[in-house]
């Protein structure tokens, strides 16, 4: 797959903070990363986004220099790196358990990296009293690391790297071990600490919207292969890939045929026999082609009756057939009266509908340009 | 006032040792026997068994574990034990493991009557005899006769040229040995202390000069035989019978007796204190003692035994080394070991751990 | 519902107490009144410490147990040394089923008997052993080498006896130790002896402790591999306690060695402990 160029525009004039030039990483017979090219501006947050075993621990260990990549090149500030030692890359990891010593108390934890480079002992001290002020815990340099918090290890972690002021800070899926509430908070506080630090993160996770939330630019992974880079909100609305529309956020999905072609506007006949629009966005799509289309069940009008619509490109009736209330982001399912997938539909807790019921008759339509349409998917 | 301690658990032990020992019936008896190796081979064994209907369980041992086992229990635990006669008195009068032997009970007439009337008089204590003589044998000189023929007294096994070549065992055989070679009779001077521990003081300076020459002191009899069959060791002090066996391999290698003569000792029947099965075990010495069945002994164990008339059934080969190892004067040059007094270990013990801590 | 409580308290406890009672503590004491006998006659015994007079006025038994404690404590320091390595690349460097393997390769030489594995070494150095023959063979010596009987030789032993001893609680402190944890050692400036020196052997501290005390105890212990390899030096203090029970029948004498041995022991892993800032709940916890 062809890498899209980066925006030109943001790194105009600026060396990138860290670049991977068509990395390629085997093990044995198994491509675990195949020809990833990426650049990641000075202090910007850039994630990579994908399932599990999609390779993106590889390219994190690669950047680390825990593993040697196959073949491509690594550049951070210009600079190839691969032939530099992980103690020596100017390059420093969160771990996804974090890894502070517990033999250590944490200004001894904190003060590691400093030690290493021969600092002498009271300029330590200093900048360790220094970052511990930055990250908020003033008073916790003589604790043990047990005595802390989720939280607190997180910020400590940090921290521990922060202070040898790395131009790149590997971040692996550091708050996985967290409880979903303390999760959300830490998700604003990392974008926080980049900000405050003003370094550039590369932050590697499973859960889009760790990546959504804090990421200026997230590359979509799969499979050993950046499926699309983008912001997140182009990612969300334009994503460029099947799986990607699938991956991140949720959408309906339907796959069939296509019928009909009408500039950008594709009509796909669906195995289940139904007319569904969309768009190609400028996708290469022929008649007859196998094809799928993705519908954010936000983008899907919801009414009681037909006329209620306003008149979209699609129009599906059907019965609720379940409710999940979830406050503001509560969704119904829908099964159409023409049968088909079951449908999700974003359910506005506004209006007349927000006290549907299962089994009530629901009309559902959406605009060609709402629905993704790509070629294949035939799977 | 024998033991001024009662040891708890100690009592403990025998007391549940006897109320088992209760509920056995009489009659056919288990004999529980603490013997040497090759005193109660398995032909022997399973034919007194079939014979008398007693079980008999053996458990091999030495002069020392078999003092101390008793010890340990104050004679209880086994029925019938095989101490070397000159170790009875001594352990009995200190410790008494040992029960009188009923002298009625046994076949006199099976015994050589010089060898039982020497054993009896040796374990005799307060008045009472102990030990019946079993097997006898001698230690002396085992020696490559081609490579160490210029060895012919212990004191021998100290010369230059034998360096790295010799080995013995760190004993109280080796310190007798030694008197002797040495010109000295510490069976003389087992009465007096001080002459015993002047004596022994000799040797203690003769073996810890000797050390350099010595490869290993040996601590068992297969260690022994291994080190000169491979030809490492070329002299050695060690029993007659080992000589005779390595013989049978080698005719090079064969037992010598010292020309300041061989240790002659004699292995007893001895009656545990606390032993339980005495009908079974006078049945066993009675059994054993039959010239035929102590030729079978004989076989096994490679030693001749008390037993009057067995030399006819022995085996001609063994006959044949018995005579070249001892022709007529060296079999009166023998030095039979007589009763330890008991003090006298404790003067040995320091001369040996002395001559084991000399660089 | 507490006196059921209670009723399993007791019955939990019973076997610990019955143990340590029936099996330690009652034989200790009835040893420690042995030791403060003194023969004064044909069976006759009077308390005194002339027994513990004895051990501390001959320089021979002082000399030996100093020796035994420091040859064991060198067997130990050995033990570590090789054990150390080993135990890191089985708990670290391999997985699955070639760490079992390995881990049970350790454990291979204790399904036989110590007397065996020590037959074993003597095949191995004596004169006209394995070792030897192939020098000649291979044309290093000119006549046969003799590497039994001496101090090196009673040191392989009991270095080889330890090993598994040192290896268990090594591998289980070594693979508590996440990986990551060693990684961000590096990611972090450390070099690999910094991070063996400042992570690693921190954490694996609790595992060296309490394998170097049972390497320590044991080799202390030991009394086949010296005898047996060491020849005619090999003087052991274990060798000096059996010969008094045994040997002599001094039970007095041996009775108060022993205690000696248990005391010293005591005194020489206590003052380990408090050298390396240990203490024993920290190693056992």
């Amino acid at each position: 797959m062809p890498v899209p160029p980066f925006d030109f525009e943001v790194v105009f004039a600026m060396v990138p903070d860290l670049e991977c030039r068509e990395l390629t990483k085997r093990f044995g017979d198994n491509l675990a990363v195949g020809n990833v090219s990426f650049q990641v501006p000075p202090g910007s947050f850039f994630s990579i986004l994908g399932p599990s075993g999609c390779g993106k621990t590889t390219i994190m260990r690669m950047i680390a220099g825990f593993l040697a990549p196959t073949s491509g090149d690594i550049l951070i500030k210009g600079n190839t790196v691969l032939n530099v030692a992980p103690n020596k890359r100017p390059v420093n990891m969160v771990f996804q358990h974090l890894a502070l010593f517990p033999m250590m108390n944490i200004a001894d934890n904190i003060g590691y990296g400093l030690r290493r480079q021969g600092m002498p002992k009271a300029e330590i001290k200093r900048r360790v009293a220094e970052v511990l002020e930055r990250i908020g815990l003033p008073d916790v340099a003589m604790r043990r690391v047990d005595e802390l918090s989720g939280g607190q290890k997180q910020r400590i972690a940090i921290a521990r790297c922060m202070v040898l002021e790395p131009d790149v800070l590997l971040l692996d899926e550091p708050l996985g071990a967290l409880d979903l509430k303390l999760r959300e908070h830490m998700k604003i506080e990392l974008k926080a600490l980049q900000a405050d630090f003003d370094t550039t993160f590369v932050y590697i996770t499973h859960d889009q919207s760790e990546a959504l939330v804090m990421s200026d630019q997230i590359a979509v992974m799969n499979d050993g292969r950046f499926e699309q880079i983008g912001t997140a909100r182009e990612l969300y609305y334009r994503p460029e890939s099947a799986f990607v529309a699938g991956f991140v956020g949720d959408a309906n999905r339907w796959s069939g045929r296509v019928e009909r072609l009408n500039g950008v506007e594709v009509e796909l006949l669906s195995d289940s026999g139904m007319r569904i629009k969309g768009s190609g966005h400028g996708r290469n799509l022929a008649k007859g082609d196998p094809a799928v289309i993705y519908v954010r069940p936000e983008a899907i009008e919801l009414a009681r009756t037909k006329a209620d619509l306003s008149n979209p490109d699609t129009m599906i009736s059907g019965r609720v057939s379940s409710v999940l209330f979830n406050g503001a982001d509560s969704r119904i399912l829908v099964r159409a009266d023409d049968g088909g997938v079951e449908i999700e539909v974003a359910l506005p807790q506004t209006g007349d509908c927000s006290d549907m019921r299962q089994g009530d008759e629901v009309h559902l339509g959406w605009n060609a340009n709402q629905g993704n349409c790509f070629q294949g998917g035939g799977d | 006032m024998k033991q001024t301690y009662r040891r708890l658990p100690l009592a403990l032990s025998v007391a549940a040792v006897s109320m088992i020992g209760l509920t056995a019936g009489a009659g056919a008896d288990t004999l529980r026997l603490l013997t040497w190796g090759g005193y109660a081979p398995e032909n022997v064994v399973a034919m007194f068994e079939s014979e008398t209907g007693h079980t008999v369980e053996v458990t091999l041992s030495n002069n020392e574990e078999m003092i101390a086992k008793l010890r340990a229990t104050g004679g209880s635990g086994f029925d019938l034990a095989q101490p070397s006669q000159d170790r009875i008195a001594g352990p009995q009068a200190e410790f008494g493991i040992y029960k009188p032997i009923d002298l009625s009970k046994i076949v006199a007439s099976q015994f050589i009557p010089s060898m039982l009337a020497a054993t009896k008089g040796n374990t005799t204590v307060g008045g009472e005899v102990y030990g019946l003589p079993h097997i006898w044998g001698t230690s002396g000189l085992v020696l490559d006769t081609v490579k160490a023929g210029m060895v012919h007294d212990y004191t021998d096994l100290c010369l230059p040229e034998l360096t790295g070549k010799v080995s013995y065992r760190l004993k109280r055989p080796t310190l007798i040995g030694f008197a002797f070679a040495m010109g000295m009779d510490p069976f003389a001077a087992y009465g007096d202390e001080t002459a015993y521990k002047a004596i022994m003081d000799k040797v203690e300076a003769k073996l810890i000069a000797c050390k350099p020459v010595v490869k290993t002191y040996w601590s068992g009899g297969d260690e022994l035989l291994g080190l000169l069959r491979s030809g490492e060791v070329t002299a050695a002090m060690a029993w007659d019978t080992g000589g005779w066996k390595l013989n049978a391999e080698n005719p090079d290698i064969t037992f010598v007796a010292p020309k300041s003569g061989a240790l002659g000792w004699i292995d007893t029947f001895a009656l545990p204190a606390k032993g339980k099965a005495d009908a079974a075990a006078y049945d066993w010495i009675n059994f054993v003692m039959r010239p035929e069945i102590a030729a079978m002994i004989t076989e096994s164990a490679g030693n001749f035994t008390a037993s009057k008339g067995a030399d006819e059934f022995a085996s001609a080969d063994l006959k044949a080394r018995y005579q070249a190892s001892f022709p007529p004067a060296a079999v009166d040059n023998i030095k039979w070991y007589p009763p330890v007094p008991a003090g006298l270990e404790a003067i040995e013990g320091g001369v040996l751990d002395r001559v084991k801590a000399a660089k | 519902m507490r006196t059921e409580l209670r009723l399993g308290f007791f019955l939990l406890l019973t076997p610990l107490v019955l143990w340590l009672s029936l099996l330690i503590i009652i034989p200790h004491i009835d040893m420690f009144l042995v030791s403060l006998r003194e023969r004064i006659g044909v069976g006759k015994y009077q308390l005194s410490l002339a027994n513990y007079l004895t051990f501390l006025e001959e320089p021979l038994y002082l000399w030996t147990f100093l020796r035994t404690a420091l040859m064991s404590i060198m067997a130990t320091l050995i033990t570590l040394v090789i054990a150390f390595p080993v135990s890191f690349y089985i708990a670290k460097m391999v997985k699955g089923r070639l760490q079992a393997v390995l881990f049970l390769l350790c454990l291979v030489p204790f399904w036989v008997s110590e007397l065996v594995r020590t037959f074993g070494w003597m095949i191995l150095l004596r004169e006209t052993g394995v070792i030897s023959n192939f020098l000649q063979w291979a044309g290093l010596v000119s006549g046969p080498v003799e590497m039994l009987y001496n101090d090196v030789a009673i040191m392989i032993g009991l270095v080889y006896t330890s090993m598994l001893f040192m290896v268990v609680p090594l591998v289980t402190t070594l693979e508590s130790l996440d990986d990551a944890v060693i990684e961000a050692g590096y990611d972090l400036g450390g070099s690999g002896p910094s991070i063996l020196r400042e992570i690693i052997i921190p954490h694996a501290m609790p595992g060296i402790v309490s394998g170097s005390i049972v390497v320590f105890m044991l080799s202390l212990g030991n009394y086949l591999t010296p005898r047996i390899l060491g020849g005619k030096d090999s003087l052991w203090f274990t060798e000096l306690i059996y010969s008094q029970f045994i040997v002599r029948f001094n039970w007095e004498l041996g009775a108060a060695f022993g205690f000696m041995l248990l005391i010293l022991s005591s005194v020489i892993v206590w003052g380990m402990l408090r050298l390396t800032g240990q203490t024993l709940e920290k190693t056992m916890g």
